[in-house]
């Protein structure tokens, strides 16, 4: 994750690790964001269709950036160490297409993936392009319960060390 | 009687003030520490020298926080049922220590549920503005709601 916007492709796969969920860090994320029902306790979750206490959908998506970012922390350190260049991201414009598919209920574990779907030179940002990507959640039984289309902006290869002013 | 709202309270066009939050240093850099640690959320040098112009909140951070704002302005005084998901949200501008943030709402469309009829998906716009009156982030997204004859 640490290549420059040309020498990323199309089909580039990450997976970035897993993580379980545990009614804790659950009901700790919702009290502070997400203070409704089915995410802060088992006996009130139990009387809404979703039957046993649940993570809220945006404690599944912060989840997922930590493990992009430390999947990516990692990569930079392994790059550094190698003697490679590590080319710098950007922020993220937004997102398309979030979807909680299913809930991630306490003690589950969810594998989150990202495979590069387009890349995209920017006018306005030379410097930069980006980067379109699909995410996936899986959890311990194989089914998806998170996905969503990201961007993101990756920085591009200096056209020749002696032009950079 | 309570005026807690079903699925049937809501109709197209309608507006909710979700109120506002004044997002602190602490605020920021705990969220970013926890899920988001890249050095433009956690330090004001590494802020300066990014594309955000200064220390800056985490985007995920920013759509948790409006969450907080859309449950405490809206869904807790509802029947709502969760969402399926995010149709689509944008990051316009970053969210800076002392900020201030504030929440609306619009009702865009409403749709009874075949596979669950006791149940009403509700289509939101959430836009959220800082304190100079900038769009920071928005948003739209179903939300599920119970209907009246449901819950009566």
């Amino acid at each position: 994750m640490t290549a420059f916007f040309e020498d990323v492709s199309i089909g580039d796969r990450l997976d970035l690790g897993s993580y379980t969920f545990s009614a804790a860090e659950i009901k700790r994320f919702a009290r502070k964001f997400d203070p409704q029902a089915f995410h802060l306790s088992e006996e009130a979750a139990a009387k809404t269709h979703f039957k046993r206490l649940c993570a809220s959908g945006w404690h599944t998506g912060a989840v997922y950036m930590k493990l992009f970012i430390a999947r990516r922390q990692a990569d930079e350190r392994a790059a550094t160490e190698a003697g490679q260049d590590v080319a710098r991201q950007g922020p993220s414009p937004g997102f398309e297409d979030l979807k909680w598919l299913k809930p991630v209920y306490a003690g589950d574990t969810v594998a989150f993936s990202n495979v590069v779907t387009g890349k995209r030179a920017l006018k306005s940002r030379p410097e930069w392009g980006l980067i379109f990507a699909e995410n996936h959640g899986i959890n311990q039984h194989g089914d998806t319960v998170f996905s969503f289309k990201s961007k993101v902006l990756v920085e591009r290869r200096p056209a020749s060390p002696g032009l950079r002013a | 009687m309570s005026d807690s709202l079903y699925f049937d309270d809501f109709h197209p066009g309608q507006t909710f003030d979700l109120g506002s939050y004044t997002v602190s240093r602490d605020d920021i850099v705990d969220f970013a520490a926890e899920f988001d640690p890249q050095p433009f959320h956690l330090d004001e040098h590494a802020g300066n020298q990014s594309l955000l112009g200064g220390l800056a909140a985490s985007g995920w951070h920013t759509a948790a926080l409006t969450m907080r704002l859309l449950c405490d302005g809206l869904l807790s005084r509802s029947h709502s049922q969760g969402s399926p998901g995010i149709t689509e949200l944008a990051w316009k501008r970053p969210v800076h220590p002392g900020d201030i943030i504030a929440a609306t709402a619009e009702v865009l469309a409403i749709r009874p549920l075949k596979s669950k009829p006791d149940l009403g998906l509700v289509t939101i716009a959430i836009r959220v503005h800082n304190q100079t009156g900038a769009l920071v982030m928005s948003e739209e997204s179903p939300i599920l709601f119970l209907k009246r004859t449901a819950g009566a």
